[in-house]
């Protein structure tokens, strides 16, 4: 028998027969892929556009340090700069320790079980609640059922609440992405789980976790909806001094100044937003820089 | 079934060595049938037919030495290999016993014979049966039929001591004889050494077989 | 006949693997990954300053007995393992014994050269560290460095990372950090599956110093590398039900030109189907 191949026609080594069919929808496959990129990109270039012609003018020196006002050339960030400040310090405070705790139980020491199963679950489907539901909780429990009151602490502790969850996936990622090899190489010294978590697993596993977190933050930071259901003000004229004392965010203020009627305010919503986004590329930075002195640790 | 090449390259070393072991009884008979007739020609064929068996001789080991570097043979492979390259240097030197019986042939040509040859053929019929039966058993990887074999050797060396004496009441009887009486001799010698290599193959064989040496002085 | 089997026998391997005593002895060990069973029913001893072989089709047990040897089979939540390993008169699988305990005693080198992410000295240094060992750092990293024949090779770079080593240091450095617990026994799991051929023989002339102080366990695929590197050699093959079995455990030199049982025959020999 001989071998069931068909024969090309001639040892030409152009395109024949059906390939250059098969290239051009290669290419037309490859044109849509780009074109949906481009979207995305451009629809980012429009806003950002938009948002900067109309807000670049009100920038001041004044927008970060005065407080608000009734009257737009007065009214300025520095009472929303300062408690959105202290909401994502505290948030942080309370969701990145629970957080990474309970992924390290999750990851490193559950057992494999329904419980377990059932629980990520869970996790996995508080993440994709909506965040005025959050909201909705932190008014229930800490302003009310605790009487905190509409206070900086109870906003904080919604927001740690809203950041869990994407906290504790984000870092049970981080956490499986350590090679297997790594812990047994040291339980194969005679390390005690927890002696393999503290000084391999987590170490290498930092600079995934804080990519998490930044993710977890920078939503939190930007987040409207469950402030202004869990207490935030929208005209506080101090800037909070305690867990105790009243708050507002900037969102909080760009919110209170987008629904006002003059189009001044609405032309310095688009400067807070500006404000806002400067707030949120540097704490990317620092985490950028902090990952980045864990990688130098870690000596992969 | 895998290794394939592998196992086609044995079994064709093991046809080579059958091959080895037929010219090698062809020149047995043919330099006994020489020295019976003092057939001159007969006799220079065996020699060069001698070249041919060191030829293959030396081919056989080259491959089988290609097979050890290349397919690195274990266990019953290993002893099989080991054992092959051992025959083949056997069964040469057995063609050189052959050869060295055609020579005498050569040298004794000119002088009328001394006697008809009765117990050399007879040795070289038990050899040459000894020899089939001992390529068989390597073949069939036959330690019984090897065991069997060895045993042969005894009727070789009974014949060849007959020879023996009977080519000295010869000598003693008429000194004339005595160059003819010596060169006989040493065609039975040759073919009782060939007895000897033959019951060295058949221990090769069980050696390839069991794993364990056998001698044969510890069979009877 | 029989008799003169067993002569020549004692006679060709006066260092025969049965004559030494076992350090380690397994018995009845019977794995299951929750209702697979794994493998089934082995027995066998470990012989004290030798390299014990095991080799085997893949998925025939092999590499679950060693680890069973060091419990890191505890660390597969589905894993149950029943049977005796007697160390140092204790079964290492019995309940009151501490694995991190057993670890300490027995090491292990892994597949892959698996080095932590740290420096060439924390490598070795931090098996003793977790184990409360501060004194004398220096000198036993020294010591385990030289003894894993790896010292003139990094005695300038001592702080630099272990993954910035070639793959066969790596692995040096791996079996170095398995030293720095002076463990009785050191197990590997196919050490050398990850290196060139060079890299391999020379983790195999290592493998041969070290088993004067020493008793090494090694799971091999290359069976080459069984018969050159060890002493005794087990055979574990796939029974039913895809079930891990012991074939036979003899002297390496008498499993490779004589094997008792056909299976292995087949098996070294290449031929399976």
């Amino acid at each position: 028998m001989s071998a069931p191949f068909h024969a090309l026609p001639d040892e030409s080594l152009t395109a024949t027969g059906n390939l250059p069919r098969r290239q051009k929808i290669a290419s037309i496959g490859r044109g849509i892929f780009l074109l949906a990129t481009l979207f995305a990109v451009a629809a980012l270039v429009v806003l950002l556009w938009y948002i900067f012609q109309r807000g670049w003018n009100w920038l001041s020196w004044g927008l970060l340090t005065n407080p608000p006002s009734r009257r737009p050339e007065r009214a300025g960030l520095s009472i929303a700069i300062s408690g959105t400040l202290w909401i994502i310090s505290l948030t942080l405070l309370v969701a990145f320790p629970m957080g990474v705790a309970a992924a390290i139980y999750l990851e490193e020491y559950a057992p494999k079980n329904r419980w377990t199963r059932i629980l990520q679950i869970n996790i996995s489907n508080l993440a994709g609640v909506p965040s005025v539901v959050y909201g909705l909780l932190g008014l229930g429990i800490f302003v009310e059922w605790l009487n905190l009151g509409r206070v900086v602490l109870a906003g904080a502790l919604t927001m740690a609440l809203l950041s869990l969850p994407v906290i504790i996936i984000a870092s049970q990622e981080a956490l499986r992405a350590i090679p297997w090899s790594l812990r047994e190489a040291a339980y194969g010294v005679g390390a005690t789980r927890w002696q393999v978590t503290a000084s391999h697993v987590l170490p290498a596993a930092i600079p995934g976790i804080l990519t998490g977190v930044i993710l977890a933050v920078s939503r939190a930071i930007g987040e409207t909806a469950p402030l202004l259901v869990a207490g935030a003000a929208g005209f506080v004229t101090t800037k909070p001094g305690g867990f105790f004392d009243s708050y507002t965010t900037i969102p909080i203020q760009i919110y209170n100044w987008m629904s006002r009627p003059q189009t001044e305010f609405r032309d310095l919503a688009s400067a807070g937003i500006i404000v806002l986004l400067a707030l949120l590329i540097s704490m990317n930075l620092i985490a950028i820089i902090v990952r980045q002195r864990f990688s130098a640790k870690t000596r992969w | 079934m895998t290794r394939q090449e592998y196992t086609r390259s044995l079994s064709h070393l093991r046809d080579q060595v059958v091959q080895l072991s037929s010219m090698v009884d062809k020149a047995i008979a043919r330099s006994t049938e020489a020295l019976k007739t003092q057939d001159v020609v007969l006799a220079e064929q065996v020699t060069q037919a001698d070249q041919a068996i060191n030829d293959l001789r030396w081919r056989l080991e080259e491959e089988t030495l290609a097979v050890i570097a290349m397919q690195a043979p274990m266990a019953g492979d290993l002893r099989q290999i080991a054992a092959g390259l051992h025959i083949i240097s056997e069964l040469e030197r057995m063609g050189d016993h052959a050869a060295g019986n055609a020579k005498i042939v050569l040298l004794t040509a000119n002088e009328p014979q001394l006697k008809p040859l009765v117990d050399i053929p007879r040795m070289a019929t038990v050899v040459r049966a000894m020899l089939t039966k001992a390529i068989d058993a390597f073949i069939r990887s036959d330690d019984e039929l090897a065991r069997e074999t060895m045993v042969m050797d005894d009727e070789i060396d009974e014949l060849y001591n007959q020879v023996y004496r009977e080519l000295l009441t010869y000598m003693m009887n008429d000194p004339h004889t005595i160059n003819r009486a010596t060169h006989l001799l040493w065609a039975a010698h040759n073919l009782e050494r060939m007895g000897d290599r033959t019951e060295n193959i058949c221990e090769f064989v069980c050696y390839a077989v069991t794993g364990s040496i056998v001698e044969a002085h510890d069979l009877s | 006949m029989t008799d003169l089997l067993e002569q020549t026998d004692a006679q060709t391997m006066p260092d025969a693997a049965s004559e030494q005593a076992p350090l380690i002895d397994i018995s009845g060990l019977n794995v299951y990954y929750g209702n697979f069973h794994a493998v089934g029913d082995v027995s066998f001893d470990i012989p004290k300053n030798q390299i014990t072989a095991l080799i085997g089709p893949s998925g025939c047990g092999k590499s679950t007995v060693l680890r069973c040897i060091n419990r890191m089979n505890d660390l597969i939540p589905t894993a149950r393992v029943e049977g005796e390993i007697i160390f140092h008169e204790q079964n290492i699988l019995a309940p009151g014994i501490d694995p991190v305990m057993v670890r300490r005693r027995i090491g292990m080198v892994f597949q892959k050269p698996n080095p932590f992410p740290k420096s060439i000295y924390d490598n070795v240094a931090w098996g003793a560290k977790v184990n409360g060992i501060r004194k004398g750092m220096d000198d036993l990293v020294e010591w385990c460095l030289r003894s894993a024949a790896l010292w003139d090779e990094v005695k300038d770079k001592l702080d630099q990372s272990g993954l910035a080593l070639s793959g066969g240091q790596q692995q040096r450095l791996c079996i170095a950090r398995a030293l720095a617990n002076n463990p009785d026994v050191i197990l590997m799991d196919e050490p050398c599956s990850a290196l060139d051929p060079i890299s391999t023989l020379r983790i195999e002339d290592l493998m041969r110093e070290l088993a004067r102080n020493y008793t090494i366990a090694i799971v091999t695929h290359n069976m080459q590398q069984a018969a050159r590197v060890s002493d005794q050699t087990v055979f574990f093959s796939l029974g039913e039900n895809r079930m891990g079995t012991l074939v036979e455990a003899s002297p390496t030199r008498e499993l490779f030109t004589n094997p008792r049982d056909s299976r292995t025959e087949d098996y070294i020999t290449g031929r399976f189907g």
